[in-house]
């Protein structure tokens, strides 16, 4: 049927009207819940790769929260210089945002993790045991053949031993290059060497195609590829030897070796055991 | 409950199914039955905006101007995408990762548009819904018939649990790498439309 052109365009506003308050109230009031949820699952994958998690333990969110308070310890370094960054509150600290904003990153240099932006300010986690760091967490991030990959990866205090690695968001082909989620083979990764030990700044850790031969450089610094999955296993080597090297976290590492680690945050308990 | 509402819900499962006899919504069926989880999810997420577009074009149909009428569904159904989206990513967050961007591309889903636009603007708020929930199961039907192959021959696994052991978990079944591709899931399609036909002869299509 006919109608005016005014009644029409009434209609449409008071349509739009009405969609826009469903739309904005569910994503106002649905939003702490999301937000809660992503530092969740950030929180379960750090406790994840550093070790912390037993073989198939499965915790409540709160547990996951208490855990993860109780014994992670987050700062945000300075990428450049590798000592800690003035002023920035880990809580406040967004590292996916950072790399996108133009004031606290700038354009990477030209590496083959596919990075188009690095951030200024990156987070670092550290796990203490009796004081002492034991285990460092790392940021790692990169293209894959689909999507850019973002995970974790855990080094001992030696910077150098692998400890495990962990990717939270990725749209790789679940079956070929979604393997990289695979407890089998990211249980090939503990116990390897990131560096080679005469030098402690060049990454030598590779995916390599196929299984890993039984030389000295492959027992020590080679991971087996996945099969059917070239380009992501290529994209995570390419992004773990980045994120190690000079314009990834090597001056934080090499600070952390000197001893120059970072001194642990006021108000945290020194050996309580 | 007449015998006219019983066809109109049980109508879309096999006899009127919207994937396998009107052949919508094949893209999302393709991306997101990797796994019966996934497609369980997607599966509901379906049901609930089909129902509740039906039922809400059905309530205005009378008021929508017929020259802005497709619009204004799609701004009825876009909206509660975008809600079910929100819902989902705070209560299934872990599968609202893996579902990514189809939630959002339920949007496009041909079988939402076609059912308001064929049976919402003709018929009353219940028929409507009862054609909502028919539709959305039938093609809940086909998602989970080809999530559960996919699953069960691509990875070995039924909703995460080993059914049949992987060779690269050291059991002794070797993955069908094609199943989990998206080929694996037109192959399974054609499936379901054939063994559909072959139940119900009169959907064959006169050459």
């Amino acid at each position: 049927m006919q109608r005016s052109n005014k009644y029409t365009i009434l209609f449409a506003a008071a349509v739009c009207l009405v969609c826009a308050i469903f739309v904005s109230s569910a994503a106002v009031a649905l939003k702490p819940l999301q937000e809660a949820n992503k530092i969740l699952d950030v929180q379960k994958k750090v406790l994840d790769v550093s070790g912390v998690l037993g073989e198939g333990e499965s915790l409540t969110p709160e547990e996951i929260t208490a855990r993860f308070e109780e014994l992670i310890e987050g700062q945000v370094i300075e990428l450049a210089s590798g000592a800690v960054a003035e002023g920035i509150d880990i809580v406040d600290f967004d590292q996916k945002k950072a790399t996108k904003d133009p004031a606290q990153s700038s354009e990477a240099p030209s590496n083959k993790a596919g990075l188009l932006r690095i951030p200024t300010n990156a987070t670092v986690y550290t796990v203490r045991e009796d004081g002492a760091v034991k285990t460092i967490v790392l940021p790692i991030s990169g293209k894959g053949l689909w999507s850019t990959l973002y995970g974790f990866l855990a080094l001992e205090a030696d910077t150098s031993t692998i400890k495990g690695i962990t990717f939270y968001e990725h749209g790789e082909t679940p079956g070929l290059g979604g393997e990289i989620d695979n407890p089998i083979w990211k249980a090939k990764w503990p116990g390897k060497q990131a560096f080679g030990a005469d030098d402690p700044t060049t990454p030598r850790i590779t995916v390599i195609k196929g299984m890993a031969r039984d030389t000295e450089e492959g027992r020590t610094h080679h991971i087996d590829g996945l099969a059917g999955a070239t380009i992501t296993a290529r994209g995570v080597s390419d992004l773990v030897q980045f994120w190690l090297g000079d314009h990834g976290f090597g001056p934080y590492l090499s600070n952390f070796r000197e001893g120059a680690a970072p001194q642990q945050p006021q108000g945290d308990e020194g050996g309580g055991s | 409950m007449t015998k006219k509402e019983r066809e109109v819900l049980i109508d879309p499962f096999f006899n009127n199914n919207p994937i396998s006899l009107q052949v919508l919504g094949i893209c999302s069926a393709l991306a997101v039955t990797t796994k019966v989880e996934t497609s369980l999810v997607m599966s509901i997420a379906v049901i609930a905006v089909l129902m509740l577009s039906n039922l809400s074009i059905s309530l205005i149909r009378d008021y929508i101007p017929g020259s802005i009428r497709i619009i204004v569904q799609l701004t009825i159904i876009a909206s509660l995408v975008i809600i079910t989206d929100q819902v989902l990513k705070a209560y299934l967050f872990d599968i609202s990762k893996q579902l990514s961007v189809f939630v959002g591309l339920i949007i496009t889903n041909c079988i939402i548009m076609g059912r308001a636009e064929a049976f919402a603007m003709q018929n009353g708020p219940k028929m409507s819904i009862l054609d909502g929930l028919g539709n959305g199961i039938g093609y809940s039907l086909v998602l989970l018939f080809v999530g559960f192959f996919r699953e069960l021959f691509g990875t070995g696994k039924l909703m995460g649990h080993t059914v049949l052991d992987p060779i690269n978990e050291g059991g002794w079944y070797n993955p069908n790498g094609l199943m989990v591709l998206a080929p694996g899931a037109f192959f399974l399609i054609a499936l379901f439309i054939c063994l559909n036909r072959m139940w119900k002869p009169d959907q064959v299509e006169a050459d």
